[in-house]
């Protein structure tokens, strides 16, 4: 049966990536000079599967890259090398080495060695170093243990001459070796497998049959063996499992020589294969033994081997070479497939079908017999129904769910080396690890975070030196913290660096014709303008933040993901960046909302409250902007009808309605015509289907088959505030003011 | 066909093994360390064959090898090491413990199901 190793390579990559993972952090966490077994141990085994997988499933490029760093591990686990940070960068430096050769393995790219190569040097360089070089078994002669006798003489005997006729073979098992599984029978059939045999069965241990224990073997067997092309090598591969539980030898013998020598018959000649020792055993004297191997205990009896079958090293490894050259066939390569799910969410899951076939068929019942009475039965039936629908969508969302911790992972290790290469003394924490977040979200979410991480520590973070003259402790922090807020997650990326400096980003967006000269720019202001497009205010471009990336990309990339990103700072204590997110991409809990003849769904989450608006609450401060009172506050109001041009009919009879919406901590009135139903809704995105439009979402379809428009609410605060010719912050500025 | 009781920590070895084992009409119990190995063992006595994985968390093979011994009806069976070649000294080890005999790692599903079929042939 040909079995297509192919189909495994996915779990393959899958894991391995995973086993870097532990290994990148294992190393992370492993001071200079530690001895913490476990870790060690853990970094070990994640080392040796890779190895080990890599070998099985065709990819010995990486198997035999790996091979030195678990040397090291190992050594490191047995305590003959200490750690060093030397070893620990190198080894780190390897983990990113693999990492890169299996992503290209896995997208089915050509690896380019030479990183791995020098790396590899490295690795030799440190493994030959004295204090290293000890521990190889290989140099170790055997000495002083005579029965383990563990290496030196190879074949040098057994397979000088493989045209010989023939070989005489002893076998007496120790008593105790079927207590390990192995069955005297299996050998001798292999031996069959190489050739004629006869085999001799010797009975001289064979005690009496009161003394018998059931669990030994008392037999032991002379066997010769005749071919073509045996060699001793073959021989000894098939005793190799059994070297130390039983006395063997295997001596030449010529053709002449093949015949018994007339002592050793004492039992029964065979002819064996086919069919056990067991049947050909009911002769000898004991005849009425219910044992398959009688014999007695272990004295000096088999004729004088002429060569004793000794190490390991003496036997051959089987042939390795079968699996070598990578298949380039299936498993795709891109964002990863599958994902893992903990059982209990799967079984949740199950018990919730089980639910809804038992609604299901509850309802099914009653359409049968339905009367006038029983519609209440009906009613609360879709009730029910409607509950177990929602139940079972939010445990299907949650499938998708992952902990953050998976997107925050990388960044001990980023710390860590960016801190080597910035000379800074930087400490990350994390807080909120196991917030869930949308996989397809989180995949997406990996660059961003990482470019405001390098951004803190590049720009944001002071040198100890710089940091001590401030009268700062030296050692800076930058925190990454995940938590949840209404229906989105909040990440947040912290740091206690020297802050935006306002004056010099003013400057750099004036030279650089973001803003114009003398134009009046609040503070919040100031600080968003780094994250407009073809933004730097570093003196010199490092080799980090200096790839043409600036962080409107960052912003762009977190507004594809319907999520947005802040950025507050106060100078000298320090800088944060606030990313806020949906938890799913797929569904959101809309109200439905009507402007005109069109229904449009505001995102529940972004609705602080919504009111029926009264004429007089309203106010028109200078700029044309329409304030509205609400108990203490005024808020801005903007009419969607305008924003989303719709032909205004004037004189509408009912009375609008003001959905106070908020987003970044500040509020609008959105004035609509009709408040109508809260639902989930599905989003489909504008962009596959249409095009994007500013201000929308998405869109959905409604139970009605129509089509409804999904507000952005973000969208909807910048388009108003460009409506009125104003930023926000004068709108919110005077609203203040007014009702101060 | 047999029953085989194969251990190891890694994925996708799991799944190679056990598709190649079950492609041959074996009945496969999966285990991925030996703790929840020796766990199974409890609950399946007729197990014919074990192949365990030596490097593992929580119970490594050796251990595993040692604990089925102990138990009556594993006390006879074969017990296959998948092992890769720089642990010598585990073999040693591992036949100390009571394993019949190893199947040296990196191994392709036609040699697994040769080393196989000797031992429970």
């Amino acid at each position: 049966m040909a079995v297509d190793i192919t189909q495994f390579h996915e779990m393959f990559f899958e894991e391995s990536f995973e086993g870097l993972e532990v290994m990148e952090n294992g190393l992370l966490n492993l001071p200079p000079g530690s001895s913490d077994i476990e870790l060690i141990n853990d970094i070990f085994r994640a080392a040796h599967s890779i190895k080990g997988g890599a070998g099985t499933f065709g990819f010995n490029e990486v198997s035999e890259f790996t091979h030195d760093l678990e040397t090291l591990m190992d050594l490191m686990r047995e305590g003959k090398f200490s750690v060093t940070s030397e070893a620990v960068e190198l080894m780190l430096q390897a983990v990113d080495c693999l990492r890169h050769m299996m992503t290209e393995l896995k997208d089915k790219r050509p690896i380019d060695y030479a990183n791995a190569s020098e790396i590899s040097k490295h690795f030799k360089l440190i493994l030959e170093k004295p204090e290293a070089a000890a521990p190889e078994p290989e140099q170790v002669p055997a000495a002083n243990d005579t029965d383990t006798d563990t290496d030196t003489d190879t074949d040098t005997d057994t397979d000088t001459d493989t045209d010989c006729k023939g070989w005489r073979i002893g076998f007496k098992p120790n008593p105790e070796m079927l207590q390990t599984g192995n069955e005297p029978y299996r050998i001798i059939r292999e031996l069959g497998e190489l050739g004629d045999i006869k085999v001799h069965v010797l009975l001289d241990d064979l005690p009496s049959y009161e003394l018998i224990e059931p669990c030994e073997c008392y037999l032991a067997w002379q066997i010769n063996l005749f071919g073509e092309d045996v060699s001793g090598d073959a021989i000894d591969e098939i005793f190799e499992w059994v070297i130390d539980d039983a006395e063997i030898s295997v001596e030449e013998i010529s053709g002449a020589e093949a015949v018994i020598p007339e002592e050793a018959l004492i039992s029964e000649e065979t002819s064996i294969p086919k069919e056990p020792p067991t049947q050909t055993l009911d002769k000898p004297k004991e005849a009425d033994s219910p044992l398959p191997e009688p014999s007695a205990v272990r004295k000096e009896v088999s004729p004088a081997p002429a060569v004793e079958i000794k190490s390991e090293a003496a036997i051959p490894i089987p042939p390795k070479s079968e699996s070598t050259k990578p298949k380039d066939e299936p498993a795709r390569g891109g964002d990863s497939k599958s994902i893992r799910v903990n059982i209990e969410k799967v079984d949740a899951l199950i018990n919730m079908v089980g639910e809804m076939v038992i609604t299901q068929s509850m309802l099914c019942q009653l359409s049968k017999e339905y009367n006038e009475e029983s519609h209440n039965e009906l009613v609360s039936g879709l009730a029910q129904l409607e509950a177990n629908t929602r139940e079972l969508q939010e445990s299907v969302m949650s499938l998708r769910m992952m902990p953050i911790s998976f997107a925050f992972n990388r960044f001990p290790r980023l710390v860590r080396d960016l801190n080597r290469q910035l000379e800074k003394d930087v400490e990350l924490v994390l807080h909120g690890e196991h917030t869930e977040l949308d996989k397809t979200v989180m995949e997406k979410l990996g660059d961003p975070l990482t470019h405001l991480v390098r951004n803190a520590m590049d720009h944001g973070m002071e040198t100890p030196q710089e940091r001590l003259a401030q009268g700062k402790p030296e050692k800076g922090k930058i925190e990454l913290k995940a938590f949840y807020e209404g229906g989105a997650v909040v990440i947040q990326i912290c740091d206690d660096g020297k802050g935006l400096d306002d004056k010099k980003i003013q400057a750099k967006a004036i030279s650089n014709g973001v803003i114009q000269e003398g134009e009046v720019l609040s503070k919040e202001e100031i600080q968003d303008l780094i994250l407009r497009p073809g933004f730097s205010t570093a003196d010199k471009v490092s080799d980090l933040s200096g790839r043409g990336v600036g962080l409107d990309v960052v912003k762009q990339n977190i507004r594809a993901l319907n999520g947005s990103l802040d950025v507050q700072s106060k100078e000298n204590s320090g800088t944060t960046f606030t990313i806020r997110l949906p938890l799913t991409l797929a569904i959101v809990d809309g109200q439905l909302i009507r402007v005109e003849d069109s229904v449009y769904i505001l995102p529940l989450i972004a609705i602080s409250e919504s009111l029926q608006l009264e004429e007089k609450n309203i106010n028109t401060v200078a700029g044309g902007v329409d304030l509205y009172r609400i108990r203490d506050e005024n808020i801005p109001v903007v009419h969607l009808n305008a924003l989303f041009k719709h032909d205004v009919t004037e004189g509408s009879e009912l009375p609008k309605m003001l959905v106070v919406v908020e987003s970044n901590e500040r509020k609008i009135g959105l004035v609509v015509d009709e408040l109508l139903d809260q639902q989930q809704v599905v989003i489909k995105s504008l962009e596959a289907n249409y095009q994007s439009v500013e201000g929308l979402s998405g869109a959905t379809i409604l139970g009605d088959g129509t089509v409804a428009l999904i507000c952005d609410v973000h969208d909807i605060f910048t388009m108003s505030a460009g409506q009125y010719q104003l930023s926000f912050d004068k709108i919110f500025q005077s609203g203040h003011n007014y009702a101060a | 066909m047999a029953t085989i009781l194969a251990v190891d920590d890694s994925a996708s070895m799991r799944q190679m093994v056990s598709f190649t084992l079950q492609g041959a009409g074996h009945d496969v119990i999966e285990a991925e360390d030996g703790q929840i190995a020796y766990d199974l063992a409890q609950q399946h006595p007729d197990v014919d064959l074990v192949l365990s994985d030596v490097n593992m968390p929580n119970m490594d093979g050796i251990s595993l090898i040692k604990a089925l011994r102990g138990m009556d009806s594993y006390k006879f069976i074969p017990m296959l090491m998948l092992t890769t070649e720089s642990t010598k000294d585990k073999k040693m080890e591992g036949r100390a413990a009571g394993a019949t005999g190893w199947i040296v790692k990196p191994f392709n599903p036609d040699q697994l199901l040769a080393t196989i079929n000797k031992v429970i042939g």
